[in-house]
């Protein structure tokens, strides 16, 4: 077992996350809003779907040595998880489900004569004796047998769920939502069964140019994505959380020099002070390669850093509504009265006004979030984003935008990445509105 | 009136200096100049003489804030002659050796060209879209149009370009791919990239636009205006609009003067000439002087932003009081 940086970081923020759940679910200011959320059918099917990304992600996050004698390799359980679709490397390019490579190679033949043609892949449909006949047949066979048996699985955990519940005396009622999410689970669940028991018999979305599995990068992903878009706010939090508070509430020449601080640093382009901070740590990281010796360790350390850089751009905004919602709670008679009771302003702003701006907080971090996935792609693309060693659709889009232009176009891999990144950004922005939505406090009554 | 704007200017001051610090740390401090020389010399072992043949090239073989063998301490110093110098526009050579601010100037153009058309076509179909929101509000419509901006939002902007550019450059042939031309011969090229910064911006800023009006929306003067007895239509345009006019004027000001500074994305994918790609070609070189020199100028434009910002609510809105 071996814990990297962004590891430990990750799972400190899922306790650190839990903890909070359990802590608000009890007080009475939280009652509502959490109610009104999980009435809401968009918001909590946006939910499952952040949480199906979040499973994968925390897979990928528990890393350990391989115990292969030969490669002293760090792997995730994840990767222990996809080893059939990791080792299934062909040469090159091909298509998804396909069975012969994009490109067209001399082949020798039994007889020792040569001719120019696409020549199978070593594992992709490596298992059909005539392709050209046979492969659309077995590919809706291999969907049928993988849809079914998943099926299979699924009526059998759901059976088993409702005896329980009978045995117990419960009966389970479903309401329109959570017949919703049952759907959708049935819907993930199938899909991704289906396209893992495919995709050790094909390439369900192809190969890259070196022959990598598309749908491994894109799987692979998921964590670049997730902990960009969570350790951000994890060093975004404490610096907008203090700062705005305190400049809020003491005023005077601390606001002065708290609102200095955060208009320097806003005046600054934040690409050009992200691009700033990479360049140095480049320098910093060729000048010091004897640190750096495991590839997996520096991309890691890379990672984390563009987190913290990136959060060190974008505290700023919250601190301002922080500011601004402070300076209003302040003036409210029951803070008033706290500090004419001789309360101490250590405790004022821990117990009244904290708990009283927390849903700002929540609801920017969950704006934040998909904001901070999308401009991972864009950084990864201007070379200042994640290692070029780390996977991440940044860099598959990078490696892929040259591919448009060739003739036939390889369009897999763009449309991988697109669809991964599409289906978490959108889950996350539908899911902002929801809880943006049941904490504004100008609809509190609808 | 002057002595606010002057109070303004002056802030201002303060504000760059501590960008100017800032960079100076990230840039001179953090990493020594004879890490940067070996880093540009790129092979492993270098003499230390070459390193300080190329810092001597450069201009950064002096030490950093003072210097005790100089007649003026302060004057021959790497912090003077790089950061203090850029207070007067005075940028500098490149590590490649060109006038950063020459190329600065006739870069320039280029973004402003592709920057400007964007905003106000951009702005124009981004508030007309929203009104159509806000006029259609409580419909099957509004949530039509509310899911569509969602989801437009969820796209990242490379998308945007290479489907764009795949679509009407490569497969309805319309416009030329990629490239530049000064002039009216230059529109053609103009299109394609205008077109795109347009869509990509639709998403988040028809839901910006739709927010303000809404606000507009519940006011009293609304209400007296509908009791009065006019359409809806007239009630949006003539009144809602009007007074929603003055946030959106106010919110495009600040960005007036970072268009000059262009976008990244759109100009290194359509090999504009203009200084974002410029940026983006000083990254990919590692070019720091360069790097440094689009930090200073992109925080100037910035706080020029944030100057005219508060000078034009003084002159727009007669409610805001000059303290």
């Amino acid at each position: 077992m071996i814990i990297l940086w962004t590891d430990s970081l990750i799972f400190l923020l899922v306790l650190v996350s839990i903890a909070s759940f359990f802590y608000v679910l009890h007080k009475p200011q939280w009652q509502r809003p959490l109610e009104k959320i999980v009435r809401n059918k968009t918001g909590m099917l946006s939910l499952l779907v952040l949480l199906f990304f979040i499973s994968i992600g925390l897979l990928d996050s528990l890393h350990f040595k391989s115990n292969q004698s030969n490669s002293h390799e760090i792997i995730s359980v994840l990767d222990y998880c996809a080893d059939t679709i990791k080792s299934h490397s062909e040469k090159t390019y091909s298509a998804p489900f396909a069975t012969h490579l994009y490109s067209k190679e001399i082949i020798l033949g039994d007889n020792g004569s040569k001719h120019w043609a696409h020549p199978r892949l070593v594992y992709g449909g490596a298992h059909l004796q005539h392709p050209e006949s046979e492969y659309k047949k077995d590919i809706a066979l291999k969907t049928f047998i993988g849809f079914a048996k998943s099926s299979l699985i699924f009526v059998l955990i759901g059976a088993v769920c409702f005896a329980t519940a009978r045995f117990m005396d419960k009966t389970i009622v479903l309401n329109s939502v959570g017949k919703a999410l049952l759907l959708l689970t049935f819907v993930l669940f199938t899909s991704s069964y289906t396209l893992i028991y495919l995709s050790s018999y094909y390439h369900v979305m192809g190969t890259d140019k070196v022959g990598e599995d598309v749908f491994y990068q894109a799987i692979k992903s998921i964590r670049t994505g997730l902990v960009i878009g969570f350790l951000t706010t994890l060093v975004m939090l404490p610096l907008a959380i203090v700062f705005g508070i305190m400049a809020g509430f003491f005023r005077g020449w601390v606001d002065d020099i708290i609102a200095y601080i955060y208009t320097t640093l806003n005046s600054i382009p934040s690409v050009l002070l992200i691009a700033a901070s990479i360049l140095m740590v480049q320098v910093y990281v060729a000048n010091h390669p004897d640190s750096f010796t495991n590839p997996l360790l520096r991309a890691d350390m890379r990672l984390l850093f563009l987190c913290l850089i990136l959060g060190v751009t974008s505290w700023t905004g919250l601190c301002r509504s922080l500011r601004a919602e402070t300076l209003k709670l302040r003036e409210m008679e029951y803070v008033q009265a706290a500090q004419a009771l001789g309360v101490k302003r250590a405790m004022i702003l821990y117990r009244h006004i904290l708990p009283n701006v927390m849903h700002i907080v929540l609801i920017s971090v969950v704006l934040d979030f998909s904001s901070l996935v999308l401009a991972e792609a864009v950084l990864s693309y201007i070379n200042i984003g994640v290692d070029p060693t780390t996977y991440s659709w940044g860099n598959m889009i990078n490696n892929a935008r040259l591919e448009m232009a060739r003739e036939p176009i390889v369009w897999w891999s763009l449309t991988a990445s697109f669809l991964f990144m599409f289906s978490l950004v959108l889950a996350a922005n539908l899911f902002a509105d929801c809880v943006s939505d049941a904490f504004d406090p100008r609809r509190s009554r609808t | 009136m002057i002595y606010y704007i002057i109070h303004r200017f002056l802030y201002a001051f303060p504000l760059l200096m501590g960008v100017n610090i800032l960079t100076f740390v990230l840039f001179f401090v953090v990493n020594s100049p004879d890490d940067m020389a070996r880093m540009q010399l790129g092979q492993k072992h270098i003499t230390q003489q070459a390193i300080n043949i190329w810092k001597q090239q450069h201009g950064y073989d002096l030490p950093l804030i003072w210097n005790e063998k100089a007649d003026n301490p302060i004057a021959e110093t790497i912090f003077y002659q790089k950061s203090v110098h850029l207070f007067v526009f005075d940028f500098g050579i490149s590590d490649s050796g060109r006038n950063i601010g020459a190329d600065i100037k006739q870069r320039m153009w280029p973004s402003l060209a592709v920057a400007l058309p964007s905003l106000v076509i951009g702005l124009f179909v981004n508030i007309s879209l929203a009104l159509m929101i806000v006029l259609f509000r409580n419909t099957y419509l509004e949530h039509l149009g509310i899911m569509l901006c969602v989801m437009l939002m969820s796209i990242s902007g490379l998308f945007y370009i290479i489907g764009g550019q795949f679509l009407l450059s490569k497969i309805l042939l319309l416009v030329p791919i990629s490239g530049f031309d000064s002039g009216v011969n230059g529109i053609k090229f103009l299109i394609l990239p205008v077109l795109i910064a347009v869509i990509s911006g639709i998403g988040s800023g028809v839901r910006w636009y739709r927010t303000l009006f809404l606000e507009e929306v519940e006011k009293d003067y609304v209400r007296t205006a509908r009791a009065k007895g006019l359409s809806e239509t007239q009630v949006l345009f003539k009144h809602i609009l009007k007074n929603a006019m003055l946030p959106i004027l106010t919110g495009i000001v600040v960005i007036l003067p970072l268009l000059f500074m262009g976008s990244l994305l759109t100009e290194s994918f359509f090999s504009i000439p203009g200084l974002g790609s410029y940026t983006i070609d000083a990254i990919n070189r590692q070019d720091f002087a360069i790097v440094r020199s689009m930090v200073f100028l992109g925080s100037v434009l910035y706080i020029i932003g944030l100057l005219l910002t508060d000078i034009s609510y003084t002159l727009v809105d007669p409610r805001v009081r000059l303290s």
